[in-house]
């Protein structure tokens, strides 16, 4: 699927710095099929490939002379990549690095080579795990059946081994109050044996299968040049990040199916200025941080 | 310039700056900076402002200086989870309350950033990074070779820093460093309540003590309580330990702490 490219004057955003590499290390394979994924990953979606290690580590010897702050992979279920946990031990020795996961197919024999390899590094190792519901049933009308009980285990899992995941929820429905959502989960997580919850609250991206689940986009949803008055730069994730695919290097994480996203083949070439005219960038614009380890929430118009 | 004292985030504390003053006046320093967020978390915020005066210590501004100095709503601190921003909120608005007008003005016009000579190193002071004056740069989260980037596009041999609350220290390439001096405001949750400066000295080479700063703390608690400050900021000046503003703690930090 390819996004729409929308007949409009858009802002062109600079990147700033390259703090945030970001590694598409599964492409859009993944063992769930999730209602809302902006990039409409399954068992079936190999539109993008997975990133082996030598490529992983091309592109970390490449960041370290541009001076890349942290390094974040996701998919698709980067778990599925036989490569993950040794390109994550390689990681570490380079920098801090954040791995997206849905928490469904994690081994303990990975899991303790990553203990090991974290306790090792002067950096961490962050795990943010997607959730989309405290109750089963809200959980799994997004996430596919049975999926609530699978990811609460890989959540013990972590904490077993001493892990502290970041919960990455999406709010799902318009009407869902984002207090109720939040206090619901730490709620969940505290019954569950956590006792310091990491919480972090998402808007949708209104985009692949999340497009069809509730809504697309509207007419008006876009950033227009004057919307950038005033406005703070870095809170666009394309001011300060890149991601690297099987296909290339793209300006961001979410506009990998937008073929005017990718920049080119090497981070060299990926470091030239954006034009934010996909409707995607509207969220981003109005929430700021989305793909960061932050909370994101909706910013004063 | 050989020796200096250099103090992060006071947060109120003005028991512990009279006695990091003491200190470095003991240790002969040439000079002692401070590098902003003289207020937050402790009580009397009017306290500190005559030591910093009377002792000549030259700072800076962090982002609760530029937050209370130009009248801001908000701290800036930079958290995002709403159990930080709950005590955020109540710390800002008992600082803002109780800091006087003539130290407002002196707080808005602090500069953001000082150059100094320290022996043959080029010293760059900020309060968060040189980029960013509430950036957080936590020792688990910033690479060695965004370090160098940010030494080399301020064309510094030292970078000086707080803003996180622990400090830190790391040795790059080209006798090059980066130094989180930590914090005067609040112990740095490891469950001893003294808090810590740094002195930099330069004899053949740069040297960096990172000084423990044991004071009344217990004095400092009672007052607390007397100005109904949250008794969370109270219990973490007791013992050491965090008990608010924890969500913006990378793992690696988070996981030393007790809650």
């Amino acid at each position: 699927m390819q996004l729409p490219l929308l007949d409009t004057t858009a802002p062109t955003v600079a990147l700033t710095h390259l703090d945030d590499l970001w590694f598409q290390v599964a492409g859009t394979t993944c063992n769930l099929t999730c209602r809302h994924c902006f990039i409409s990953c399954s068992p079936h979606n190999h539109n993008f490939g997975f990133l082996d290690l030598a490529t992983v580590q091309r592109y970390l010897d490449e960041s370290v002379s541009l001076g890349v702050k942290e390094y974040y992979f996701t998919g698709g279920e980067p778990f599925l990549n036989r490569d993950m946990v040794a390109i994550l031990e390689l990681t570490l020795r380079y920098g801090p690095a954040t791995v997206l996961t849905n928490g469904t197919v994690f081994r303990n024999e990975w899991l303790e080579r990553l203990r090991a390899a974290e306790a090792a590094s002067t950096y961490g190792l962050e795990f943010r795990v997607s959730m989309d519901g405290f109750t089963p049933a809200e959980n799994d009308a997004v996430r596919g059946d049975g999926t609530f009980e699978r990811i609460l285990q890989g959540v013990r899992l972590l904490l077993d081994h001493d892990f502290l995941p970041i919960l990455t929820v999406t709010k799902t429905r318009d009407d869902q109050d984002e207090s109720d959502l939040f206090d619901g989960f730490v709620r969940l997580l505290k019954d569950c044996g956590y006792a310091r919850p990491r919480i972090k609250i998402l808007p949708t991206l209104r985009i692949g299968a999340e497009a069809d689940r509730q809504r697309g986009y509207g007419e008006t949803d876009r950033v227009t040049p004057e919307m950038m008055a005033a406005y703070d730069v870095h809170l666009l994730v394309c001011s300060h990040s890149r991601m690297v695919t099987d296909r290339g290097v793209y300006v961001c994480p979410i506009l990998i199916e937008a073929p005017d996203a990718r920049l080119g083949t090497t981070l060299a070439e990926s470091l030239r200025p954006f034009a934010i005219k996909h409707q995607a960038c509207y969220t981003c614009y109005q929430y700021g941080a989305l793909c960061s380890n932050a909370s994101s929430r909706e910013r004063d118009a | 310039m050989n020796r200096i004292a250099v103090f992060g985030g006071i947060y109120n504390n003005y028991l512990a700056l009279e006695a990091a003053l003491m200190d470095a006046h003991r240790r002969g320093v040439d000079a002692a900076y401070c590098l902003g967020d003289m207020g937050a978390f402790g009580p009397h915020p009017d306290r500190v402002f005559p030591l910093l005066r009377d002792h000549g210590v030259q700072c800076i501004q962090g982002n609760y200086d530029n937050s209370v100095g130009n009248g801001l709503a908000d701290c800036q601190c930079g958290y995002t989870d709403p159990r930080d921003n709950h005590f955020a909120r109540l710390s800002y608005a008992y600082t803002f309350a109780n800091t006087g007008a003539a130290n407002r003005a002196w707080l808005r016009n602090l500069p953001t950033q000082r150059r100094v000579q320290l022996g043959r190193y080029r010293v760059l002071m900020c309060h968060g990074s040189p980029r960013r004056t509430n950036e957080f740069l936590w020792e688990s989260t910033t690479s060695t070779h965004f370090l160098d980037h940010l030494l080399e596009a301020h064309q510094a041999d030292i970078v000086l820093a707080t803003h996180t609350g622990i400090k830190w220290q790391r040795r790059l390439g080209h006798d090059r460093h980066f130094v989180n001096v930590g914090v005067l405001g609040r112990p740095e949750n490891d469950g001893a309540a003294h808090v810590w400066y740094a002195l930099l000295s330069v004899a053949k080479e740069l040297h960096v003590e990172f000084v423990p700063v044991h004071y009344d703390h217990e004095k400092l608690a009672a007052e607390m309580r007397a100005e109904r400050l949250p008794a969370e900021f109270v219990e973490t000046i007791r013992t050491g330990w965090w008990t608010t503003c924890l969500e913006i703690l990378p793992a690696k930090e988070r996981r030393r702490g007790k809650f």
